[in-house]
């Protein structure tokens, strides 16, 4: 597979998608009709993707017997659920771990990705191809099958039930992200490289002080997919993590699911409320930095 | 400075001699050595090395050892436990007799045969509403993308409540049209049904990726389109979809790849510590069936050679719609 080298031109699609067709002024009542269509069938479809959020956030304000009573605005709202669920659950544990293996996962990511995408954007020699190939190629193998030796890894380190197995893996970079941030250092132009080599900087030098402030935009995007990712993972934590406090907030769900779920008597009102806790800081995430996400995956999809 | 890139069109940044000296003059913040020396960097080995090493030890420990150990391990009894034992092709015969592989890679299969159509038809819907919606579509970006944001543990969450037979919101919403809604999360034939249309909500990220692609679409062959007659229909056929296939194409792979793998959602919602009183058959996905063989009963290498069969099968999925693809995908500069 052949990645073309792109031109300055790749750094503008970082730019937020925005309109670029504005309306002319003077329209026909045809296309004002069409445009009020239009506009009516996406507020349509707002209010179905955004009812079971408010949906959810109204339910866990509701006591239980009332949780399913599909009323948005509850009779008594009551903080009382999550009184319960910090009872219940070590939240603040969970809250506590699952941030520290965010961060550190997006940070590793990041650092070691764009180290690897900047070895293969600037440095020319033998086999460069090669080994980009196997960088591609290695994002289709399906985690299914690494997952065991990897599990056996840890395993044999003695990182079972410990949450290192769920970000350490990240210090190595990461296929996707590796390809994402190349195309970034291949826009960037050579002659302030070839300058500063001149000036006599060293390698690091030029990658961490050149390279890396030139794509910062780049690195965010790559941040917060990560941190969305590591997040929201449920597989890994119910491979390697066994004891409660250990957990991540996806897996405490998962727990309250299975014990006030599965487990017999339901208490909607705890594992709905567990989720709003679970969403809620992935929504605060989504709305600081609601311009990235989109860019970063416009960006994305554009190399086909 | 720039070049012009013959073959594609594009202008393509080269490193010219004249630009560099001007640049050079210009004083670096770092300590710098005290004489410049200008270097050719062409067959860079050493300084490209510390920088792919990280690269190159992730993927000789955590990718290329692995894809060997399970093929070894595929070729094995093992329970973590004790060493493994070989018993040669015995996993994949048992994997050919095991009702269970054969129902979940069946149930696999199902869902993505329906959850991709569907799920790329709605996004490209969405993305042309949004193309047609001017300043406004900029808010509905925001709303649709949200959706994407949910932890897969809270989407299983929000398909048990909204989908639940007796009292969930889809089925009162269905009530109001007279409709009996069917018991989405305990009735086998509509588990599948629920989990696809549950995942419909996320379409967020490949509607931004299409809206991009269309944004793209210059107006000119729209206007000609026009003038040459053509309605709506026809631009949208044969002016839109040709001038995008290639991130719809990409939306295609990355969502079928996605669904053959699909996992949390499905296991979230239907099974958990009571397997036993709440396993349910038609949710049980080829990763689920992989995980609960490897992690729940600890057949590590039975669980391998399951996971070597899914990687044949995305491969040859992946492959057949490549193929496919080279007849529609258009590369825009192909022809030029």
């Amino acid at each position: 597979m052949t990645t073309p080298r792109l031109g300055l031109d790749q750094a503008a699609a970082t730019v937020p998608v925005e309109d670029t067709r504005v309306p002319d002024g003077r329209r026909s009542w045809g296309s004002r009709l069409v445009r009020g269509v239009v506009v009516l069938l996406l507020l349509a479809f707002s209010v179905l993707f955004m009812y079971p959020f408010v949906w959810l956030v109204s339910a866990s304000l509701k006591p239980r017997e009332q949780v399913f009573d599909n009323r948005l605005v509850p009779e008594n709202p009551t903080l009382a659920n999550y009184v319960s669920v910090w009872q219940e659950a070590p939240m603040l544990l969970w809250i506590g771990n699952t941030v520290l293996v965010t961060v550190l996962a997006a940070v590793a990511v990041t650092i070691s990705s764009a180290m690897v995408a900047w070895g293969f954007a600037y440095y020319r020699f033998r086999g460069r191809n090669l080994l980009f190939g196997l960088v591609l190629a290695s994002m289709m193998l399906p985690g299914a099958v690494t997952m065991i030796p990897v599990f056996l890894i840890w395993n044999s380190l003695g990182q079972i039930d410990t949450l290192t197995p769920l970000w350490a893996g990240n210090l190595f970079g990461s296929a996707f992200y590796i390809f994402l941030l190349r195309q970034f250092f291949l826009g960037l132009p050579r002659e302030i490289f070839e300058a500063a080599r001149v000036d006599g900087a060293g390698h690091w030098t030029m990658f961490w002080r050149l390279a890396i402030p030139l794509c910062r935009p780049a690195l965010v995007v790559t941040l917060i997919f990560e941190f969305q990712a590591a997040w929201t993972d449920l597989m890994r934590p119910l491979i390697y993590l066994r004891d409660s406090t250990n957990y991540t907030i996806p897996r405490g769900l998962k727990a309250l699911l299975d014990r006030y779920g599965f487990g017999g008597e339901w208490h909607w009102e705890i594992i709905v409320t567990a989720s709003v806790i679970t969403t809620v800081p992935m929504i605060i995430l989504f709305f600081l930095a609601q311009r990235h996400f989109v860019s970063g995956i416009a960006t994305t999809g554009s190399k086909g | 400075m720039t070049v012009q890139d013959g073959r594609r069109g594009v202008a393509v940044p080269t490193h010219g001699t004249a630009p560099l000296q001007e640049v050079a003059r210009r004083r670096w913040p770092w300590p710098g050595r005290s004489r410049p020396r200008p270097r050719v960097n062409r067959g860079d080995w050493k300084p490209a090395l510390l920088f792919l090493l990280p690269w190159i030890v992730g993927f000789a420990v955590f990718t290329a050892w692995p894809v060997f150990y399970t093929a070894y391990l595929s070729l094995t009894d093992y329970d973590v436990i004790n060493a493994p034992t070989f018993v040669g092709l015995d996993n994949y015969e048992r994997l050919v007799q095991d009702a269970g592989a054969r129902r979940a890679m069946g149930n696999t299969l199902f869902y993505t045969a329906l959850q991709v159509p569907l799920y790329v038809l709605f996004s490209l819907f969405l993305a042309l509403l949004l193309n047609q919606a001017g300043r406004a579509s900029g808010f509905f970006r925001t709303v649709f993308f949200l959706p994407n944001m949910t932890p897969p543990v809270a989407t299983g969450v929000l398909l048990l409540l909204l989908f639940n037979g007796q009292d969930g919101l889809v089925n009162e919403v269905l009530g109001w049209f007279g409709i009996n809604g069917p018991a989405w999360t305990t009735d086998p034939q509509w588990v599948k049904p629920g989990l696809i249309l549950m995942s419909l909500l996320s379409v967020g990220g490949s509607v931004i990726i299409l809206l991009a692609a269309l944004r793209n679409v210059p107006q000119e062959l729209y206007d000609a389109a026009m003038v040459d007659g053509a309605g709506f229909w026809r631009r949208t056929w044969s002016v839109t979809v040709p001038m995008i296939s290639g991130p719809l194409f990409f939306v295609i792979i990355v969502n079928t790849i996605a669904a053959l793998q699909s996992f949390t959602e499905a296991y979230t919602a239907f099974f958990g510590v009571g397997t036993s009183t709440y396993s349910n058959d038609a949710a049980e996905f080829y990763a689920i069936h992989i995980f609960r063989e490897a992690f729940e009963f600890l057949r590590m290498g039975y669980a391998s050679a399951l996971a070597w069969l899914l990687f044949v099968v995305i491969m040859i999925i992946t492959a057949i719609q490549v193929v496919v693809s080279k007849r529609f995908v258009f590369y825009e500069g192909e022809n030029r």
